[in-house]
């Protein structure tokens, strides 16, 4: 060993370190009603083939709410309702007055964090810590940042051009950050002068559905904001309408495609978040305290659910051994169980579906030879959970280091030179997001400049912002959220007379 | 009487016949016997997938290349086409266009080339922005090189082709150009131009065949990372998009617009975080 400060520590002193008395976030703030019906022209409309489906808290696998299952009528009933608001009252409301109903949004928010943090921990698994602190602040600044632009939407552009609202946008958004995509989603558009219809993910609708009482509160007119829940088929009813100008979507690689090829046939327009297969590469004149930190929250940050997830570990060789020991000792560290606990790392994985499929590609790994490293504490009995692990003795052609897991699984892997980690960074169809850890202000430059992602994240990782553009290269999508960029998505640029 | 010349290809920096052996003669629309003006060489796929591996080869080195040397060079364009004007008209005269009209086609490509050679240095601080976040960071994004960019010319073919290959170039990316299906010697005789303006062999490459045929291989491709679909014909253009989503190309239909965006739609965003703490 290199470093005798990196040994690990006992495992019995971790298990008493997670072994602190639970500090469960209370829940009474949450009413949830029994079943939700639609949102759709500023009123709740039962779905029209008259079904609902349970979303189930994935700690215990309980259902806690009925939720509408919208199909293509629903979802023609919501762009006829956008298509009102956006020709009546949307149009008749001046960007001086969208801007301050989206201040109002982000204020709202704020003043409701807490009620917000603990349903979206509740409905789907993520640690209340990271809703509390993350998605749900976020989510504000979000609406914050966008109300700004409304009334300055000309001087984003550069001149010569004005810029006018796209339409109708549909928008159809993962189950990830449910409440955060919504904002990433609707802010813009809003700010810009577009309705929405908004299609939350099928196990993660409620925190779209309390927003509407927001929305309401905050004044924006019925219509402007439509909300159809339900499964692939209303996405794709939604993808594939005529009446939509614009679709934006968040979610996997091959639902993409399918919503490219939609969209080629209505001429929407598109943008794209898709998967990402990140690398995080740490050299060997990395801060390493700080590198395993960076690593830590690259992989395991929301149960590794992130589509951005640092879950190719690229370590220069000299320092592999040492850095992947002090990462197994931290690892054993995090506490996984209870979302609602605020001393929770690792909450439950979002789904049954996903927990197999997880579970599934940790088993291809072993099976193609790469050596499983997992915590040994216990999971809770129930629920869906599933051990924070890492992968060493990872072959570039192994599918962990190929495929998205969407779980808190790392593949670890090395390099020798400069050259060969930017070889192995870029060997994959991705490019939505890499890290870089070195303490050489020139080899970050060399590095960032030749990483194919659309975010690189230098000596940091999975930090966002409203003001920061997000979004990826080649397979991972096209089109950014956030910043002066992001607002590119939802405006149509005419010359100006 | 002139010389029946056989117009080719330019892939790679070179020009080359169709591998497929294919010729088309292109007849004067002037005259009424059907006299052919010139013999041009027709695109195969197999030509399609040579152009995109020169242009991918040829790639690195152009983006890597300072925006002020791309800029020279788009310049240098310009002034070859400049040096060219007498011929380039005269041959668009040949093929049925007017003294006026061809002269305006040859002013309006100039113009264009001149226009994009001064973007060449300016579209990193007009498209890029550092970001103002919540939080002891740097934050920087700037515009990178898509790549491998497919262009479908529309019909003028020096002022449309301008207005098409200049942004992209512009930007760092290299191109398969689809020339003007109407118009072959035009084009063909501007590749003569890229030929001799130091634009580096394979970074512009220019077919002329049949677009309905060769287009689609285009969106197909796996190594194209755009397309500007804005020169096919409407019919066409569904069908581009769509065959596109098995790479997600960016998919674009600029016509030409004069506006950063247009060079903007070839370039994607990059995002660089870092700690500004001690």
């Amino acid at each position: 060993m290199n470093d005798r400060s990196a040994e690990p520590e006992p495992l019995a002193a971790a298990q008493t370190f997670a072994g602190y008395a639970p500090a469960p976030e209370s829940t009474s703030i949450v009413t949830l009603a029994d079943r939700y019906d639609l949102w759709i022209g500023g009123e709740w409309r039962p779905p029209s083939e008259g079904r609902w489906f349970p979303t189930v808290n994935p700690a215990s696998g309980e259902p806690i709410a009925e939720i509408a299952e919208g199909s293509a009528p629903d979802i023609d009933a919501a762009v006829a309702a956008a298509r009102a608001a956006f020709d009546g009252p949307w149009a008749a409301t001046s960007p001086s007055q969208r801007s301050r109903i989206l201040f109002r949004i982000a204020r709202l928010l704020q003043e409701r964090a807490r009620e917000f943090a603990v349903l979206e921990s509740l409905d789907g698994g993520k640690p209340i810590r990271e809703s509390r602190d993350v998605d749900v602040p976020l989510a504000a600044a979000h609406f914050f940042y966008h109300a700004g632009w409304a009334d300055k939407l000309d001087w984003a552009f550069g001149g010569g051009v004005h810029a006018r609202p796209v339409g109708v946008v549909g928008q159809i958004i993962p189950w990830n950050f449910p409440l955060l995509m919504a904002a990433w989603k609707l802010a813009p558009a809003l700010a810009a002068g577009n309705t929405v219809v908004l299609k939350p993910a099928e196990t993660t609708s409620l925190t779209a559905l309390l927003l509407v009482e927001v929305l309401r509160e905050a004044g924006l007119p019925a219509g402007v904001v439509n909300i159809v829940t339900g499964g692939g088929d209303a996405g794709a009813a939604l993808a594939a309408h005529p009446g939509v100008d614009k679709i934006a979507f968040t979610g996997s690689t091959e639902v993409g495609r399918s919503i490219r090829r939609a969209t080629a046939a209505t001429g929407a327009r598109l943008t794209l978040e898709l998967g990402g297969k990140s690398a995080h590469v740490i050299y060997d004149d990395a801060p390493l305290d700080q590198a395993v930190e960076g690593a830590v929250q690259g992989i395991w940050f929301n149960q590794g659910h992130v589509c951005c997830a640092g879950s190719r570990l690229l370590v220069q060789e000299s320092i592999a051994d040492a850095f992947t020991e002090r990462l197994v000792a931290r690892m054993q560290r995090l506490r996984v169980g209870d979302p609602l606990d605020k001393n929770t790392d690792i909450g439950a994985i979002n789904s049954g579906a996903q927990l197999a499929r997880i579970t599934e590609l940790c088993e291809i790994a072993e099976s193609e030879g790469a050596r499983r490293v997992q915590t040994t504490a216990a999971l809770p009995d129930r629920g869906w959970f599933f051990p924070p692990t890492i992968f060493t003795g990872v072959d570039t052609s192994h599918r962990i280091a190929v495929e998205e897991v969407f779980g808190p699984v790392l593949a670890v892997m090395t390099f020798r030179t400069p050259q060969e980690a930017i070889a192995k960074a870029n060997s994959t169809p991705y490019g939505l997001a890499a890290g870089v850890w070195t303490s050489d202000g020139a080899r970050i430059l060399w590095t960032a400049e030749r990483l194919r992602a659309g975010v690189v994240w230098a000596n940091t990782y999975n930090q966002f912002d409203p003001a920061s553009p997000f979004g990826g290269m080649r397979a991972s999508g096209f089109g950014r959220e956030g910043g002066r960029q992001g607002l590119d998505a939802y405006v149509n640029l005419e010359a100006a007379s | 009487m002139n010389e029946m010349k056989t117009y080719k290809l330019y892939v790679g920096g070179a020009f080359v016949r169709s591998e497929s052996g294919r010729v088309t003669s292109v007849t004067s629309v002037t005259s009424d016997d059907g006299e052919v003006l010139a013999r041009v060489a027709t695109a195969s796929r197999k030509d399609l997938r040579d152009a995109v591996v020169a242009a991918r080869g040829a790639q690195p080195a152009w983006a890597s290349a300072t925006p002020y040397l791309r800029g020279q060079i788009l310049y240098r364009v310009a002034e070859m086409l400049d040096g060219r004007r007498t011929s380039a008209a005269d041959e668009l005269v040949r093929s049925g266009w007017s003294k006026a009209d061809a002269a305006v086609e040859v002013d309006a490509a100039i113009d264009t080339w001149v226009w994009w050679a001064g973007w060449a240095d300016k579209l990193t601080q007009v498209l890029g922005s550092v970001n103002p976040v919540a939080g002891p960071f740097l934050n920087v994004s700037t515009p990178e090189p898509v790549g491998v960019v497919g262009v479908v010319a529309a019909d003028r073919p020096l002022a449309d082709l301008a207005g098409v290959l200049a942004p992209v170039l512009c930007g760092g990316n290299t191109a398969v150009v689809l020339a003007s299906a109407a118009h072959p010697l035009a084009a063909l005789s501007f590749a003569e131009v890229l030929a001799t303006s130091d634009v580096p062999g394979g970074v512009a490459n220019v077919l002329w065949g049949d677009v309905g045929e060769l287009a689609p291989w285009l969106a197909d491709h796996a190594d194209v990372d755009a397309i500007d679909v804005s020169g096919a014909p409407d019919g066409l253009r569904c069908d581009l998009v769509e065959r596109s989503a098995g790479n997600l190309k960016r998919c674009a239909a600029t016509s030409g617009l004069r506006r950063p965006q247009t060079a903007g739609e070839f370039l994607d965003l990059k995002t660089v975080w870092h700690p500004a703490r001690v």
